[in-house]
Order: C-alpha cells, then structure tokens, then sequence
C-alpha cells in the first residue's frame, strides 16, 4: 500500500482549508494532523457539512415554534406535530455539482440521501418533491440533462416505492452550466418512536448496515463546495452511483430497527460518509466514539484509512445499539439480507478515535467537527450589485404596446415555464401507497394519512427572477407563494423547509442576494408562522461563463384537518361565478411575459403586503372550510390570463370555458393580462353562495371582484383574448414533448 | 476462468433501445448501420467443477436465469485463464 | 375470503394492496415473506408490484427462484386463485404460469398514468363484477409492461377467451393512443387456460378508494371473493 502524503500547509490549501483553518487544527490537536485528519477536517469544515459561510444568516430564520418539535438543525430533518399522536418529519436539500456532471446519477442519489434524513428518524418516507432548474431547451446538453434527471429521480423514487407529488421544473438561462436540482421528502413517524442521530452510553455497540464501501464520492462534499469548472468534469469518479433497491432494504430494516429495544441512535451516510456519521452522532450526544476500519466490509482491495473515512458510498447506514442487544439488531438487519458488521463502541472521552490495521489513524475531539461546535463561522461582505438600480428602473412602457393578446396568451402557454410537465411527472409514480389525493400540475399536493381525518399539504416554490430583481422580497414572494398554493387546496401552512442555492460566497456581490433573500424569508415566515424546520445551502452555483438566478426554494408543509373539505385547482360546475381575491397591479416585472415574449428581465419583483396576504389566506381557508368553493387556483407565473386558462383546462377528462370581464380599470392590457401582481387567488362557486364569500371578503379587508361565470367551449377576457378552449389546452398540454422533439431534429 | 455471455433480443422482438440507437448513429451520418440490438454482456468468474459439464451448466444458467429464451437469444464464449 | 401478499425483497405495492383489501374491502389479509416455503389458510394469492430484487436482471427473473414460489405453483395447480399485479405479472410469466413476456414500453420510458381497460371477458373468475361492455380506468405505473408473446400463444390466448383486460380508449376502441406501452394486441391482462391465474400491469389495489383515484379497482377482487369462496 502507498504510504501517506506528509500532511504540509500547502496538503491543506489543496483540501480547500484555508491557513487560517488549518493553524485551527493545529491548535485543537497540539500536533500535525495525520493525513485522515486532514481528510476529515477538510470535508467536516466544507460549506457543505458546516455551513460556515451561511450559518450566521441563517440564526436569524425563525427556527423554533409552532407546531416544530424539534430546532433547525438538531436532527436530520425537521419534525412538526401534526396531531394524532404523530409528527411529520421532512427536508429538502441540493444534489445540483453531481447533476451537473452526471444527471442520472447525481439527481438519483439526491433522492437516496434526502430520504434517508427522513427515515433515519424513524419516519416511513411518504411522498417526494423536486424542483428543477435547466438552462434553454435549446441546448442539447441542457436536454441531455434535464432527460438524466427526470430519469434519475423517476427510477429511484418509483423503485423506493415512494411517490413523487409535486414540484417545479424551470428554465433560464443562467442555469445552462449549472442545473439546481433539489429534492424534498415527507415522512410520518409515531411520536413516540423518533430515532435520534445520538451516540451515548460507554460501550453501547456501533454497527454499520448497508452496501460495501468503495472509492466513489470521495471529496463529495469539498466537491460541492466549488465552482464548476473544466477540472470538474474530470472529477467524475467522485460522483456516486445509487442503488434504490438497496435502499429500500435499508429503509424497511431501519424502520424495524427504530422499533426494537435495541436502538440508541441512528445516522445514514450522506456527505463525508462514516467521518460525518460518527462524530456528528459522537458530538451530539457529547460522547466519543472509536471505530476500527479493517472491519468495514469493502468493495475494493487495498483502500486506505483515508479513503475508507471519506467514501461516499451510497445506502450504507450507522446505528449504535444497547450492548447486550447486539443480536437483536443483527437479527432485523439479517432479515432484510443486509451486511453489518461491529465497528466499535461509545467512550464517554468525547475523542473521535479511528484505527487502521492496529495503529489509531484519527483523534480528534468529536465537538470540534461538527457544526455548532468547532466548525469555524464566517461573516461573509455583502455589496449590492450597481446593475440592479438600473434593472429596478427600466422603463417597462415599449413592453405595453397593443398586440394580438390571443397570440400573446398562446405563446405564453407554450413557455417552457409555463406549460404542461407531464412529460417530466408521467416518469414519476405518484400514486404510490395510495394516499395521493391531489397529486402534480395542481397548487400544492394533497395526501391522506391513513388512519386518521388528516390530509397534509406540500409544495416547492420560488419564483428566481423576483429574487434576481429583489431579493429580500423576492424570497419574501416565494414565501406567500407557497402558503398560498397550500391554502388553495384548503389547507393551512405550518413550517417550511429551505434550499438556498445561490453562488460563491465570497464574492460581495453574490453574497448579497443570499443575505437579503435570507432576511426576506424570515420576515415573511413570522407572518406566516410558518418556522424554518431545517434545510441546505448550496453556493458556488456559477462557472466561467454564468451564474444562475438567485434560487431560494421553499418547501413548505400545509395540514388540513378533514380531508374531505378540500378543494381542487380547476373549474367544476357550469354556471358557477368566478371571484378574483386580490388586485392587479403595474406589474410586469420579472414576469413571464416579459421574459418569454421579450426576452427581458427587469424591473422590480411586485409590491408584497404581507398583512393583506395573510388575510387573504385566512379568508380563503375560511371559505373553503364552510364548503362554500368549489375551486381555488393561485395567480401567479403568467398573470391572471394564464391562470384563468389553467383553470378550465386543468381538468383535461373534462375541459370548460369561462366568459370574464375585468370591469374599469386604468391599467395597460398587458398588466391585466399578464402582470404578476402578488396575493391573487381565481375561485368559483356556485352562485348561492355567491352573497357570502364576497361578505367575508369585505369583513377580511381583502380586495375581491366577482369577475365573470363558468360555461362554454371558449375563454372570453374581454375585451382582449377570446379562444377556444380545445386550443389553449392543446397548445398548453402539448408544448414541452413538442420543444423537446423540434430542438432534437434540428440538430 | 472467464465465462462472457451476450444476451440480445431475439430477432422478431420489438427492440426500442436498438431502434433507438438505430436512429441516432443514421442522424450523425453512419448510413451504413443497417441495423441495431442492444442487450447484455454478464461476465462470469468461476471455477468449474470436477465431473460437471462447464458449457452444460453455463448453458443451463442462461436458460434458468441469465435469458428469458422466450424473448432473448444468447451466445456463450469460454475464456481460459 | 382470505388474501395472502407475498413480499420479495423490493416489493413496494404489498401494503397498498394489503391497506385496501383490509380497509376498503373487508377481507382478512396477511403478509408472506418470500423465504416462506409454505403457507396455510390462504384463498388468494397475491403477488404485488414493485420491484423484486430492483428488478437488476429482468423484471421477475430472480424473484421466480424465491423460497416462497414451489408453495405459489402447488397453489395454482389446486386451482387456486392467483393475482398477478404490475411486478406480480412479471413474475407469474418468468415461472411459467402465463404465457409471453414484459418487455421494456415502447417509449422506453417509465410511465405512470391513469389508463382506460375494456372488459374483454364477462365471465371470468375475475372480471365477473365488471358490467357489460364498458371501459374502467386504472392507473399504469411501469417501465416493463409491453406484453409480448408468440403468434401461436396469441392465437391460443385469443381462441380460449384468456385476455381479460385491453388498453383502449375512454370509448373502448382498441387505438394505438390507448395503448401506453406498445403491448401486442393491446393486451393489458391475461389469465392461465384453467382460469386460476391472472396477471395484469394496470394497478387494481390503487383504485379501492374515492378519495384516492377512485372505485374501478374493486369489482376485480370482490369477484375473485364470489367466484372461489
């Protein structure tokens, strides 16, 4: 075997510490590192494993409160009551550096990681979510890409035997060089059967289960710490390979584990593999902990100390269970035909303390690893980009000018933004352990839990031009956006999840759209009263050539408590009356239609009243609850041309059309049309109920206007757009599987 | 000792992945591909048994478990070594 | 009627169909562990969709070998019913008890939708509850569901009446459009020539509940309760 590098100054800039970090170790050792040490140290104080860069904007987040059980950060995912004696475990977090260099790979074991932090603690993983960013469809590789991922996640997931009920996909080409791929999973757990990541009690056993390790993903984590470049590309080999069938043995053994006596605590193996597994466990239950590495099961002769400790090897899993219950646990694991083997045991010293072939190759105290105790922390410079004044102020006006509006309408329901997914959720099982009662192309997925009257709401939004042109009320909008597609189905929101991805942060420039989008957030959380349960951060989302939108993506959770009062997205009834809650304004910045029809983006991000929002959502939950609507549809990429059409065609067994007047108004066409104005929700009822949904409105103080009446084979906006509804549906349902085909011909 | 088995779709099977592939080598100018099957290559490492017939068992594998020979042909090639 | 859900290592539709038989339909379920080599007490044998040993050789081919399948094929030789669903049917034709082959969708894509079946036998044991000729829908969720099989097979298949369920439009017409997968002959499931055994792709367990897609799924498994209790 090759002997270890001498570990230098220079060994550690090359692991991407800086000399300042690496004088750190030196100090918290009293020596020079071992060159593991050294490996462990880069990776556990990576932006990824420690957000060092991040952290400190981020404790200004709401993290506690609410239903929350337990704070950001403590656990793998976050954990909220739900009632019933059970809680909802669920997180959201990036896999975009291994997308970016293989798609199918990368986006499949993003689904593997996320829902193994939910089933680590002792949750059955009951739904997953995606939200994917792509640069133009134009470019094959941006269509190589987005084919990968869909298939990535579509055989993971559908595999695993978990469905995927919601989602985004969005294109710009800020994207192109870097994919954001993000996958969010949800999982229900008896509330008094959480599993915690904890290692404690001396000589309690530590037991690793799961697949072989190997030499894939070593360096993942630093990996995902730097921008992509060239050099990248040629890092292939540290990207993983998943295995869902692996998995999902892991998952039913760990579920089985979680019940038996024998369980203490529990981790799975994501980023920095069996290093960020044992100390994080070691330091959260201010324990030691000593592993012995020849008995790791191997997939490759001959791998160092080094290598062992920083594999990423996927599906692998670390407990520590009660000595004495050691055959227990090996029973269950046995059982579901997993390897395991004893690494070790808990020491009461607080060492993380790891031998290879006899000699002790690692100690290092566990504390000084982990995020929250000796991972440095980092108040990163934010400077406003000068560009921005000028993008706020562009006159918008050339943009206004009269043109064709059916055209215009037809033209946005093919945008790739916003046209039908299909192509992209048919790949994906949604219906999987049939609890999927609004499952994609709607507002917000809804789910039943069995057993119980409960149906739990989720969706990801972001909406990344607002945040390019403002930030902080950017991500504020995404926010509103989300609650809002929750409390369209009926239910109310009650804690969101977050992915910050965003580009490196030690440019000022970029680092001010994450510090304002953090601040946004929060503000318009607290509102909400919807607390940050956790979540990831990406930087270094930009290469040579591009940097992508700022991209905060929330993951929020909704309940509503009867299932059966909910409601759909699209219109039901001929005859019934169609109300618009909220006002349209100026707004056509960042909107679709100017980036679509004009290849622009400018402006402002539109106004948010977060009071006015909130009321609005009360007011619509309120009236959705006494069974007075019959559907609710958010207004918002598109404008409310779009969402009208989305409306009647949404139901595609059974297409409707719709005759709407707008009333006076001094606004532009365009505005009315296509204005992204915020805190705007499409309803239909049936007209007796007409007197009391507008009565509720006025005593919530919130803007609302009968506006037009269901029926027809046309959607008439009068005076400006009259078609058929055939036509809208079938521009919109074909567009993207027609983008796709036309792009491949061409070449 | 090496044991290559090829597994192709039989020729009068539907072959997606091959026409797939078929297309793509036509787009990029390789007229000359007439046709195309996709299918699979298993490498066996192995040592074979005293008594027992080396190319009767690998031949018995492909028909129990390695081929479905309803839909798929196969062809086995034994390397020494 | 008792129902028996045998679990392969990467099963993933055992306990819908376990939930909905028990909960929305009222029959006594259990659970059977593939390394089982026998079991008692069981009316019908259920083999549930998912993805049996990842499906890493050929859907079903491994599976086929588990402990738990000599026990399957003594119970389909009494005669006994056996339902084959998605992965189920998959591994009913790698052992032998239906004809032919699933082989990757003609996309060669995975898909997952809602599909239209039309009832092609009345009076099988299991599409008995079905009313004359009208349509249902189920929802498909597979990658390896393009039904195959010889001309020969075919001919037998169609002769002897043992194709129960055809893709077709809402209508009923046996279009291409209807037929998601490029199956041969739009065929979506198919029963052994005794009767006892039936496989089909579309998903029956997911159609138990209004609130959840909806009832098209429950006449398949009352009539397997009337016709072998």
């Amino acid at each position: 075997m090759k002997s270890d590098p001498v570990v230098t100054l220079a060994l550690a800039l090359q692991h991407g510490l800086s000399e300042e970090e690496y004088e750190r170790i030196l100090q918290i050792l009293g020596r020079t590192p071992t060159y593991p040490e050294l490996g462990v140290f880069s990776v556990m104080w990576s932006e990824h494993c420690s957000y060092k860069n991040s952290i400190a904007e981020l404790k200004t987040l709401p993290r506690s409160g609410g239903r929350m059980l337990a704070e950001a950060g403590a656990e793998n995912a976050g954990l909220v009551d739900i009632g019933h004696g059970l809680a909802v475990a669920f997180k959201i977090e990036s896999h975009n550096h291994p997308c970016a260099v293989e798609p199918y790979q990368g986006a499949a074991t993003g689904v593997g990681g996320i829902m193994r932090d939910i089933f680590t603690m002792g949750a059955r993983p009951i739904a997953s979510l995606d939200s994917l960013h792509f640069g133009s469809l134009s470019i094959a590789r941006n269509r190589y890409l987005l084919d990968g991922v869909v298939r990535g996640i579509g055989d993971y997931g559908n595999c695993l035997g978990i469905p995927t009920v919601a989602g985004e996909v969005i294109f710009h080409h800020g994207y192109s060089q870097n994919p954001i791929i993000n996958c969010m999973a949800v999982g229900v757990v008896n509330k008094d059967r959480i599993a915690s990541a904890v290692a404690k009690g001396e000589g309690n056993t530590v037991i690793i289960f799961g697949s072989r390790t190997g030499r894939d993903g070593i360096h993942g984590a630093t990996f995902a710490s730097e921008e992509i470049s060239e050099e990248s590309e040629s890092k292939r080999s540290s990207v993983q390979v998943g295995d869902p069938f692996a998995e999902k043995l892991l998952l039913e053994a760990t579920l089985e584990l979680v019940r038996s006596d024998a369980l203490i605590g529990i981790q799975d193996m994501g980023a920095a593999g069996i290093t960020c597994s044992s100390s994080e466990m070691a330091a959260h239950g201010k324990s030691g902990i000593e592993i012995d590495l020849d008995k790791v099961p191997l997939r490759e002769e001959g791998m160092s100390a080094y290598e062992i400790l920083l594999s990423e090897s996927q599906e692998r899993m670390l407990t520590v269970v009660k000595k004495g219950y050691e055959g227990e646990a090996e029973r269950i694991l046995d059982h579901w035909e997993l390897l395991h083997e004893r690494l070790g045991h808990v020491t009461i010293d607080g060492m993380m303390r790891v031998s290879h072939q006899g000699e002790v190759v690692c100690e290092i105290p566990a504390n000084e690893l982990a995020l929250g105790g000796g991972a440095p922390v980092y108040h990163r410079q934010a400077k406003r980009p000068m560009s921005l004044d000028q993008t706020n102020i562009m006159n918008l006006d050339p943009y206004r000018q009269d043109r064709d509006w059916n055209v215009a309408l037809l033209e946005l329901l093919a945008s790739p933004n916003i046209c039908d997914k299909s192509w992209v959720t048919q790949q994906y099982d949604s219906t999987v352990r049939t609890n999927t009662v609004l499952g994609p192309g709607g507002d917000a997925a809804l789910l039943r839990v069995k057993g119980t009257s409960l149906g739990l709401a989720m969706t990801t939004d972001c909406n990344p031009k607002f945040v390019y042109l403002n930030p902080r009320r950017g991500a504020a909008l995404a926010v509103a956006e989300a609650a809002r597609n929750i409390s369209c189905t009926g239910a109310t929101p009650i804690a969101i999840t977050n992915c910050l991805n965003f580009g490196n942060p030690y440019k000022p420039e970029s680092f001010y759209f994450f510090k304002e989008a953090v601040a946004g957030m929060g503000e318009a959380c607290r509102i909400f009263d919807t607390p940050v349960t956790g979540g990831n951060v990406s930087f270094y989302n930009e290469s040579e050539e591009s940097m992508i939108l700022p991209t905060p993506v929330i993951g929020m959770l909704g309940i509503l408590e009867n299932l059966e009062l909910r409601v759909n997205s699209y219109f039901q009834h001929e005859g019934d009356r169609i109300i618009l809650f909220g006002m349209t304004g100026a707004d056509l910045g960042g909107s679709e239609y100017l980036y679509h029809l004009h290849n622009t983006l400018a402006g402002d991000a539109p106004p948010l009243d977060l009071e006015v929002e909130l009321r609005t959502q009360i007011c619509l939950r309120e009236a959705i609850s006494r069974g007075w609507i019959r559907s609710a549809h958010d207004c918002s990429e598109g404008g409310l041309a779009v969402a009208l059409v989305e409306c009647c065609i949404l139901n595609r067994k059974s297409l409707i059309g719709a005759a709407i007047s707008l009333g006076e108004s001094r606004l532009h066409a365009a505005d009315q049309l296509f204005a992204e104005s915020a805190s705007r929700v499409i309803l239909s009822v049936d007209p007796k109920h007409l007197g009391e949904v507008m009565a509720l409105a006025a005593e919530s103080k919130i803007p609302a206007a009968e506006i037009g009446k269901i029926g027809s084979d046309r959607i008439i906006i009068g005076p400006w757009v009259d078609l058929e509804v055939e036509k809208a549906a079938y521009t919109f349902y074909n567009a993207l599987p027609k983008l796709l085909k036309s792009a491949i011909s061409a070449e | 000792m090496l044991v290559k088995i090829v597994i192709t779709p039989k020729p009068e099977i539907l072959d997606p992945q091959g026409k797939a592939v078929a297309g793509a080598l036509k787009d990029l100018g390789y007229d000359e591909v007439s046709d195309v099957k996709v299918g699979k290559y298993i490498i066996l490492k192995l040592s074979p048994s005293p008594g027992l017939k080396l190319e009767e068992r690998v031949d018995e594998m492909c028909r129990r478990l390695l081929a479905n020979i309803n839909v798929e042909s196969y062809t086995v090639e034994i390397l020494e070594g | 009627m008792r129902f028996g859900i045998v679990v392969f290592p990467g099963s993933n539709c055992d306990y819908d169909c376990y939930w909905g038989l028990k909960n929305d339909l009222g029959f006594q379920v259990s659970f059977l562990w593939h390394r089982q080599r026998s079991f008692e007490d069981i009316d019908c044998i259920i083999l549930p969709g998912g993805f049996s040993y990842g499906d890493y050789l050929r859907s079903g081919a491994i599976a086929r070998f588990s402990p738990i399948m000599e026990a399957v094929l003594k119970h389909a030789r009494k005669g006994s019913p056996i339902i084959g669903i998605c992965n189920g049917f998959q591994i009913l034709t790698e052992v032998g008890l239906l004809p032919g082959a699933l082989l990757r969708n003609e996309s060669l894509r995975f898909i997952h939708r809602p599909v239209h079946l039309r009832i092609e036998q009345q009076d099988s044991k299991f599409t008995k509850g079905y009313s004359v000729n009208r349509t249902i829908e189920l929802p498909i969720a597979h990658g390896d569901g393009r039904y195959f099989a010889s001309q020969h097979i075919l001919t037998e298949l169609e002769n002897e009446g043992r194709i129960l369920f055809r893709y077709s439009s809402p209508e009923g017409r046996l279009t291409a459009a209807g037929n998601p997968n490029g199956s041969i002959n739009n065929i979506a499931g198919i029963c052994n020539s005794e009767g006892n055994v039936m496989g089909l792709m579309p998903h029956p367990e997911r159609r138990l509940n209004a609130s959840v897609g909806g009832t098209d799924g429950r006449p398949l498994f009352m009539s397997v309760a009337e016709a072998f209790a």
